[in-house]
C-alpha cells in the first residue's frame, strides 16, 4: 500500500506532510499517557516486528499480494498514540533506506497507514472488548475484526487522496471500488496476523496488551506493578 | 529486578529473535506479485505516473543489498539491517519518551487504557 512519488500531486502530498507532522506532534504528547515500564520497550518491539512482517507479502487473488499494515496491532499492543508513532517509525525507515514508498509521499503514507488504520482499529477494538465476554478468545477475535476493517479503511483513504490530488484522470469511483475490494482480501491476512500475534502475547503476558489492560482481573495486575514501582499511595 | 520485569524482557527478546528470522530468512519466500495498490494502479492505468523515489539509489533500495549476487543473501541482509535500524530508532525513541514522562510529572496516571 506504500504510495510512490507521482501518484498524488505535490500540493496534496505537501498538505499530507503537514498533517503527518501535526499528527506526530500530537502523538508524541499524548503517548506519554500510554508509555510506562511495560509499553515503552513493547513499543520498540512492535515497530521492529511490523517492519519484519511488512517484508512478508502474502498472495491474495489474481497476481496480487498484500502485507501487514500494522496499525491495528500496534494500537492494541501499546496504545493508539504510541502505536501510530511506531508505524510512523517503520514508514520513515522504509522511505529513507529502502525506497519503499516515495519520499515526497511520506506524509501521505504516514497519514494513510499509521493514523487512519489506528483511528479505525482502536475504537472498533475497544467497542468489541467492552461488549464481548472477558476472555482471551473474545479479545483475539476482536483484534481480528479491528485489523480486518482497518485495511479497506486505509485503502479508502488512498482513494480520497486520489480524488483531491490524483495525477491520473481515472474516475474516483473506479479507484475507490478497486482499492476497497482488493484490500478487503488483504484485510483478512491483516486480521489473521494480528490475531495470531495478539493471541500469543495474551497467552504469555496479558498485561502487555495495552488494549485490554483495564479489563484484566485485578490480582493479575497488582503484584507486578507493586514489585516494579513500589506500592502506590 | 523482579520476576515480572525479567518476563517482560524475555518477551521482548523472543519478539526480536522472531523479527530477525522473519526479515532475515522468511522474507525470501514472500510473494513478489504487485501489492494491492500497485495492482489497482496497473489495472486502472495510473501506474505510469509513479516516479522513482529520491532514495532509489540507496544501497538497500527495494530490499536488496547492493553488490550481493545471491538473492537469498541480498534480501536477508536488507531485512537484518532494517530490523537493527528500526530497533535502534524505535527503542531509543520510546524508552526516551517513557523516561522523560516519568521524570517529568508523576501526577498523570499511566495505568489503564485511556481513550485518545
Amino acid at each position: 500500500m506504500h504510495i510512490p512519488d507521482g501518484f498524488i500531486d505535490a500540493p496534496v502530498s505537501a498538505a499530507a506532510g503537514v498533517l503527518a507532522i501535526g499528527g506526530i506532534a500530537v502523538a508524541l504528547k499524548r503517548s506519554s499517557r500510554e508509555l510506562d515500564d511495560r509499553t515503552a520497550p513493547m513499543a520498540g518491539l512492535v515497530a521492529v516486528y511490523i517492519f519484519a512482517v511488512q517484508m512478508l507479502n502474502f498472495p491474495v487473488a489474481a497476481g496480487t499480494s498484500g502485507h501487514l499494515l500494522g496499525g491495528a496491532l500496534a494500537a492494541i499492543l501499546v496504545g493508539p498514540w504510541t502505536g501510530a508513532l511506531a508505524v510512523s517509525v517503520v514508514l520513515l525507515v522504509q522511505a529513507l533506506m529502502f525506497a519503499d514508498g516515495g519520499l515526497s509521499a511520506l506524509g501521505l503514507n504516514i497519514v494513510t497507514m499509521a493514523f487512519v488504520t489506528v483511528a479505525v482499529a482502536w475504537p472498533v477494538f475497544r467497542l468489541l472488548v467492552r461488549v464481548l465476554p472477558r476472555s482471551r478468545g473474545a479479545w483475539t477475535g476482536a483484534s481480528f475484526v479491528a485489523a480486518l476493517v482497518s485495511v479497506p479503511a486505509s485503502a479508502a483513504a488512498f482513494a480520497l487522496w486520489y480524488a483531491i490530488g490524483g495525477t491520473g484522470t481515472y474516475a474516483v469511483g473506479t479507484v475507490l471500488a478497486a482499492m476497497v475490494g482488493t484490500h478487503v482480501l488483504i484485510g483478512l491476512g491483516e486480521g489473521l496476523i494480528t490475531a495470531l500475534t495478539v493471541g500469543a502475547v495474551l497467552a504469555a503476558r496479558p498485561d502487555l496488551v495495552y488494549g485490554v489492560r483495564d479489563l484484566l482481573p485485578r490480582p493479575e495486575l497488582r503484584p507486578a506493578t507493586r514489585a516494579a514501582e513500589g506500592s502506590p499511595a | 529486578m523482579s520476576t515480572a520485569r525479567r518476563g517482560l524482557w524475555a518477551v521482548i527478546g523472543i519478539g526480536l529473535v522472531v523479527s530477525l528470522a522473519l526479515a532475515g530468512i522468511v522474507s525470501f519466500y514472500a510473494s513478489s506479485d504487485p501489492d494491492g495498490l500497485e495492482k489497482v494502479a496497473e489495472d486502472i492505468g495510473f501506474i505510469e505516473s509513479a516516479q522513482d523515489s529520491a532514495t532509489a539509489g540507496s544501497p538497500l533500495s527495494d530490499y536488496a543489498a547492493v553488490g550481493v549476487e545471491d538473492p537469498r543473501l541480498s534480501v536477508g541482509i536488507a531485512g537484518v539491517v532494517g530490523v537493527l535500524l528500526t530497533a535502534a530508532i524505535a527503542f531509543g525513541l520510546f524508552l526516551w519518551l517513557g523516561r522523560r514522562h516519568r521524570a517529568g510529572a508523576g501526577s498523570v496516571a499511566a495505568e489503564g487504557a485511556g481513550s485518545p
